[in-house]
């Protein structure tokens, strides 16, 4: 396969300084990316993802060469981003979902012509783009609207949509959903899946939205204290986090907890419904027709495992996680 | 041949983007006419004490007044140019927009700043400019060749306040808090580029250094070329050599600031 981006041992490292008194200062150092190793083949579209403050932000500011690593190899189509940001700018898409590249006084459009310009797009090319961008993106009638007028959702779509007049070969984004509502997400979502697909753009996503990775992203890496916590499918995640199912069983009559055997166990009872969470490994058939045989079942439902609750669970074991003393 | 096109877009989207502030427009077209009025007057009773006062008589000091009015926008003579935008940006992290894109941060601003310069010259300096003109007595030339001249010595003076106001606006990088590094440009702007009196009229040896000083060449050398003080080529060469020298200088520092950058903010 052929890797497009490239990290050997990447770190980096920001010297904070802060007043402790009148005229003292204290110098501290924070490791935001520690020793992080990984490649992204091309085409591929990956979910980054971790807690607050884990460095995703900082490996992305890294991967556009605006911020220099202070130690290891990163190269992203061969190159160095840090010494040819200039040069790579033509060749990657970035998003940052807090921020706008657009101008923001000024009509949509003015900053679609602007990147034309800066990334000398030939002009039937930039046509062809903006017209296909802007039906995708629905931005047809927002073409003419200050940009400050926009709202969120719309405008997120407008940097979108200016990411990819260049026809960059990765598309680098930094939640790129936050904040929208449900339609928006998912028309974000449904974008940004063509585009890896249909286009082959290779995609870094950052997000903390779960349901973004589900969608997209066949692979994720979770890190944390800017190390690498995990890389792999998404459906991995569930074993390494020993996730569990839930069935959800509606009875005749409010009963006590129902013995199942050890295939699964009551984690709650309301009334005449109880919920009976097991492995998400095994499957919910012997278990629902045990049940069926032995108790007075009215309705019953299977909920899939909160992926939220197994990063989650994730999140928390590394605080707890004592050098040498390990316990899996 | 394509970076020209680009920063020419730049220059003509600042353009627009200024003309969009209407309100902020005629409110500052007020201000520096009544500015203009107290100023003018002020000035008449003083060069009534003290006529031939920095060598103007009382038309030229008049003069002189209505074209600091007109060009204290245009010149962004106290600030109120890109340079607060930058500092903002460099102090939220969205300077990290401006680095990753492929063009040149400084010329980039410098294609912004200008296209903003040309908008106030025309929608804030011009009415107070004529205003003065035609209701006071005034200094002004007949000679289109001398008004032509003027016009380069002000462009000119555009990349001299540029050139300042980016030094000022990279010291961001270091400082973080921007508030003071503004008010220096502020109250540097007052007394050096001779808005509260002009550098002529300074007495020495304080008026031989400030005259010195890069502020001399956006308000004071431009108005003594108008009004025939002074000549075109001294002019242009102070001015160039400012621009020179201030250009460079911002250079080294964007080039000291994007490698040692800290972009912050997630
Ligand atoms: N400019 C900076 N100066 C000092 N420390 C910084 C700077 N930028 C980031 N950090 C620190 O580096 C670490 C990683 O930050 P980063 O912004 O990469 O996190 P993140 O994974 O993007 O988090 P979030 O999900 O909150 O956006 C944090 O501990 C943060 O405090
Ligand atoms: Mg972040």
């Amino acid at each position: 396969m052929d890797a497009f981006i490239e990290l050997d041992g990447v770190e980096k490292v920001f010297d904070v300084r802060r007043r402790t008194g009148f005229l003292r200062r204290e110098r501290r150092q924070v490791r935001a990316v520690d020793g992080l190793s990984f490649t992204v083949a091309r085409g591929e579209i990956v979910g980054y993802i971790g807690p607050n403050g884990a460095g995703k932000s900082t490996t992305i500011k890294m991967l556009t060469g605006i911020l220099t690593p202070s130690g290891g190899r990163l190269r992203v189509a061969g190159i160095d981003p840090a010494r040819e940001r200039t040069r790579l700018a033509h060749r990657i898409g970035v998003v940052f979902g807090q921020r706008t590249t657009l101008w923001w006084d000024l009509p949509l459009i003015d900053s679609y012509r602007l990147a034309h310009r800066m990334y000398r797009i030939p002009d039937a090319r930039y046509r062809e783009n903006l017209d296909r961008l802007v039906e995708l993106l629905d931005l047809e009638s927002l073409l003419e609207v200050p940009v400050r007028q926009l709202s969120l959702g719309q405008r997120m779509r407008g940097d979108i949509a200016a990411a990819l007049l260049h026809d960059p070969e990765v598309l680098y984004l930094d939640e790129p959903t936050i904040g929208l509502d449900v339609v928006s997400k998912a028309r974000v979502r449904e974008f940004l899946g063509e585009l890896n697909t249909e286009r082959g753009t290779t995609v870094l996503l950052t997000t903390h939205d779960l349901q973004d990775i589900e969608r997209l992203c066949s692979r994720v890496m979770v890190i944390d204290h800017g190390r690498m916590m995990y890389d792999g499918p998404l459906a991995g995640l569930h074993e390494a986090g020993e996730s569990e199912r839930t069935l959800v069983v509606d009875l005749e009559r409010e009963l006590p907890p129902i013995d199942v055997g050890p295939a699964a166990r009551v984690v709650r009872v309301e009334g005449p419904r109880q919920w009976l969470a097991f492995p998400a490994s095994e499957s919910a058939a012997p278990l629902v027709a045990r049940i069926a045989a032995e108790h007075p079942l009215v309705d019953l439902s299977v909920r899939e495992p909160d992926i939220e609750a197994v990063i989650g669970r994730m999140y928390a074991d590394r605080e707890t996680v004592v050098p040498g003393a390990r316990n899996s | 041949m394509g970076s020209v096109r680009l920063y020419a877009a730049v220059a003509a989207g600042s353009f627009r983007r200024y003309a969009t502030y209407r309100a902020a427009t005629a409110a500052g077209v007020f201000t520096n006419t009544v500015f203009g009025l107290i100023l003018v007057y002020t000035y008449l009773a003083l060069w009534d004490e003290r006529p031939q006062l920095g060598g103007y008589d009382q038309a030229q000091a008049v003069t002189y007044v209505w074209l600091g009015q007109a060009l204290f926008a245009t010149l962004a003579l106290q600030g109120g140019g890109f340079e607060a935008e930058l500092m903002e940006r460099i102090r939220t992290g969205a300077v990290a927009i401006d680095l990753y894109r492929p063009a040149d941060l400084q010329l980039w601003w410098f294609a912004a700043d200008l296209g903003r310069s040309f908008f106030q010259l025309l929608g804030r300096g011009v009415i107070p400019f004529a205003f003065g003109a035609l209701v006071f007595p005034s200094a002004l030339p007949s000679d289109p060749w001398l008004w032509l001249r003027f016009l380069l010595a002000l462009l000119l003076a555009m990349v001299v306040s540029f050139g300042i106001r980016f030094l000022v606006a990279l010291s961001g990088f270091w400082l973080l808090d921007g508030t003071g590094a503004l008010q220096l440009l502020m109250v540097s702007g007052m007394f050096c580029t001779g808005m509260a009196l002009p550098l002529n009229a300074f007495p020495e040896p304080l008026g031989g250094i400030v005259r010195a000083l890069p502020w001399s060449a956006m308000l004071q050398m431009p108005a003594d070329l108008l009004m025939g003080e002074t000549g075109a080529l001294r002019t242009y060469a102070f001015q160039a050599g400012w621009a020179v020298v201030l250009l460079v200088l911002g250079r080294m520092v964007q080039v000291a600031a994007t490698r040692r950058v800290v972009v912050q903010g997630g």
